[in-house]
């Protein structure tokens, strides 16, 4: 079993998520995911909406993050997201009706209808879901 | 002689606007509590960012992105002004409106200087005032801002900005001294000015690390710089209104002490009738007694 050695820490506006251990991690990059094992070279990279995944005490853990982007140096990843949030701590119901909401307003194209604001809605709450699913 | 019923309906009048005071002042620094710690919350957030922008900035390569460059022709400058929505704050949206007019009318002869104004005090002062120019009024921030408050109104003002319909973006707001002072200030949020310290510092710590970027550096800085915008203008809408609930405490608290001081008073003056009461009426029985005789 891997050793705990990567820091990661979440940070959000509303304040630092969580700063843990981890061993090694998944990030949700743009250019596609993207694993991070111990001595990653430094390196910064922009976020999608998706799932961050860690490996702590052996055990897989997941989280939802909603854009961002990570920087990753000397075994220590910190990730700037809009929010975030722990796979255990999402609310799915919630999540299930923001994904029925924003399905609906794409399908109904209203001329006043911001398609951008209500295609990202979709896909945080199909991370949430996802997310929560995984856990 | 000041009537005894007069001065106790006086004292009673003045006990109960002291027990409102004193509740406001410990209303309001609940409400200050509340609003330091999320300034405390978003404070690593927006440190991170900020150091991720100056250490892309200084790596040498100019990026071109309309956050960062001046415009070549400043014809029209946004002025957010942020006040507060009640009163009862001593002179805390009386000196930040003061400010924000001094501000406008200092702007560069040619130059339109229009208004983005916060809070129902902003409001209603320029409502009065026609010769000022309101773009927009955003009145429903409440007491405690939250993220996505903040989001909104950056999302305007960017928007605004890079559609060209402003070239400068200013926010008049008031800095949080202490909880006694609140300074009425002004400070630019785009184009984004990189400060040459912070520049300098990120330059000698980028010889320590090669950061690989992914995708690239122009991408990274299109991601990060309007999350420095958020950042910035919720900061400074925190502090804001940091210290408005500040202003209030302290007003509120002058108030209450003043109160107790005229109680005082007040009841000394009763003091004073009773016993003069007493006083005539023994005079009045001794004379009467003395008659007798």
């Amino acid at each position: 079993m891997a050793e705990d050695v990567i820091r990661l820490d979440i940070v959000t506006p509303a304040g630092l998520l969580m700063s843990e251990n981890v061993a090694a991690l998944t990030l949700p990059a743009t250019l596609g995911s993207m694993g991070v094992l111990k001595n990653h070279a430094p390196l910064m990279t922009t976020l999608e909406i998706g799932t961050v995944k860690y490996t702590r005490n052996g055990a897989d853990h997941y989280l939802a993050v909603h854009g961002g982007f990570a920087e990753v140096k000397d075994n220590v990843v910190i990730i700037l997201a809009d929010s975030a949030e722990k796979a255990e701590e999402i609310d799915v119901s919630r999540a299930e009706a923001a994904k029925q909401r924003a399905e609906d307003r794409l399908k109904k194209h209203d001329a006043d209808l911001d398609v951008l604001r209500a295609e990202l809605a979709l896909r945080r709450a199909m991370a949430r879901i996802k997310t929560s699913q995984r856990a | 002689m000041a009537n005894m019923r007069d001065i106790r309906r006086r004292i009673k009048s003045v006990t109960n606007t002291k027990k409102i005071t004193g509740a406001m002042k410990m209303v309001s620094a609940a409400k200050l509590r509340k609003t330091q710690s999320t300034l405390v919350a978003i404070r690593p957030y927006s440190d991170k960012i900020q150091e991720v922008m100056d250490h892309l900035l200084s790596g040498g390569e100019q990026y071109d992105t309309p956050f960062l460059t001046p415009r070549e022709e400043v014809k029209n400058t946004l002025y957010i002004v942020i006040a507060g929505d009640r009163g009862l704050c001593g002179g805390y949206n009386i000196n930040l409106l003061r400010f924000a007019e001094e501000q406008i009318k200092a702007a560069p002869e040619g130059q339109n200087a229009m208004m983005l104004l916060i809070g129902n005090k902003a409001r209603e002062h320029f409502r009065t005032r026609p010769q000022f120019n309101v773009m927009d009024v955003f009145s429903n921030i409440g007491d405690t801002p939250n993220v996505s408050q903040g989001k909104a109104l950056s999302d305007y003002v960017i928007r605004k900005y890079l559609s060209g319909e402003v070239d400068e973006v200013h926010v008049v707001y008031s800095k949080f001294q202490s909880v006694l002072t609140q300074i009425p200030s002004v400070a630019q949020v785009l184009p984004i000015q990189v400060t040459a310290g912070a520049a300098e510092e990120a330059e000698s710590a980028h010889v320590e690390t090669d950061y690989i970027f992914e995708p690239g550096g122009k991408e990274l800085l299109d991601v990060i710089l309007p999350k420095y915008v958020d950042s910035s203008i919720y900061r400074l809408l925190l502090e804001s209104k940091a210290g408005e609930h500040g202003a209030r405490m302290t007003a509120m608290d002058s108030a209450t002490d003043n109160a107790s001081e005229l109680i005082d008073k007040l009841t000394l003056a009763l003091n004073r009738a009773r016993q003069a009461q007493i006083t005539t009426e023994i005079t009045e029985i001794v004379s009467g007694a003395a008659a007798l005789e």
